[in-house]
């Protein structure tokens, strides 16, 4: 009897925990593109975090300036924009191509390609050396008389 | 012997790869802004909160901007310097008070001297915003067009000072 009381405290107790996490803006599915938006921006105070996941002063600041820029019907695009005149290409997380991140955005692939050339040039020299090292006829039949010997000796 | 050129090769541009890696600073980000006209803004004057200040005030002479706060640690680093500078009359400073009190800030400044012409107040941070401000103290230098010519991140030391800010200054008074 006791249990049960305890546990319908419990779950009296529940509605409690309910209201806790309420978004910032009343509008869900604003507050997911703010969210959205937000993950793709660097945090410039804590450079390794994005500003939806900062807690930092100024990320909070930005959040709230991407939410009032979003309910004044700014596209994503354009917010963007704003970051990029402000702090830089630095702020995306995706950098955008252009002749300055070229190496960025080619770099894997070069790497690929020498270590594809790489592989190819050390094949062909292994073939090389494998094919070099063939026997020529007589050194064969020596070798074949040899080994044939030796078997028949080891039947003896 | 042959056989070690290629490691070794391999480890030598990786050493220079990673010394250059160890001086760049990762907080030195490019900013935008240089070239570009400093963002309009017209706030409330720090001590006489009746009278406004924006760059369009200050068309026509060359200018220093100074972001600070008296919540920052790192802004009382530069200020003997700042203090120093405005003494000079070589070039008037302005600050913008990012993000602060009144009291506090004009508390700070009879505490610690006050090298400014004048300061802004920019409570809620949005100009700082507009300023791509993200790591108070923030300094730039404007020039007679209003365009933003320089931006420091961080405080200002003697070196960059002398080698960057001073330079720049007089060659822009022309």
């Amino acid at each position: 009897m006791k249990r049960i009381i305890a546990v319908l405290l419990m779950v009296l107790a529940l509605p409690a925990y309910a209201n806790e996490a309420a978004p910032a803006a009343q509008d869900p599915v604003l507050e997911q593109r703010v969210m959205r938006l937000t993950s793709e921006l660097r945090c410039l105070v804590c450079q390794n975090q994005s500003l939806a996941d900062s807690h930092a002063d100024l990320a909070i600041d930005l959040k709230n300036q991407v939410r009032s820029q979003m309910q004044a019907g700014k596209s994503d695009a354009e917010i963007r924009e704003f970051m990029v005149a402000r702090y830089g290409d630095f702020v995306l997380y995706r950098p955008p191509l252009k002749s300055t991140t070229a190496l960025l955005w080619a770099g894997p692939f070069l790497l690929l390609a020498a270590g594809g050339l790489a592989l190819g040039f050390y094949l062909r020299r292994r073939r090389k050396r494998l094919t070099e090292s063939e026997l020529t006829p007589e050194q064969r039949a020596r070798a074949e008389a040899l080994l044939h010997a030796r078997r028949e000796g080891q039947t003896r | 012997m042959k056989r070690f050129l290629v490691p070794l090769g391999i480890f030598l541009v990786l050493s220079v790869f990673l010394a250059v890696g160890l001086k760049l600073d990762p907080r030195e980000v490019p900013s935008p802004l240089i070239d570009k006209p400093a963002p309009p803004f017209q706030l409330a004057q720090l001590r006489d909160p009746g009278k406004t200040l924006g760059p369009g005030d200050l068309k026509g002479k060359v200018w220093i901007f100074n972001v600070w706060a008296s919540w920052c640690v790192a802004c009382l680093q530069e200020h003997p310097l700042l203090v120093e500078l405005s003494r000079q009359n070589l070039v008037p400073i302005y600050g913008l008070n990012y993000k602060d009190g009144r009291d506090n800030a004009l508390k700070w400044l009879d505490t610690h001297g006050n090298p400014y012409t004048l300061s802004a107040m920019d409570a809620d941070g949005r100009v700082g915003i507009d300023y791509g401000v993200y790591g108070v103290p923030e300094t730039y230098v404007i020039d007679k067009n209003g365009v933003i010519r320089f931006k420091q991140i961080g405080p200002v030391t003697p070196k960059v000072l002398e080698e960057k800010i001073l330079p720049l200054v007089r060659k822009l008074q022309g």
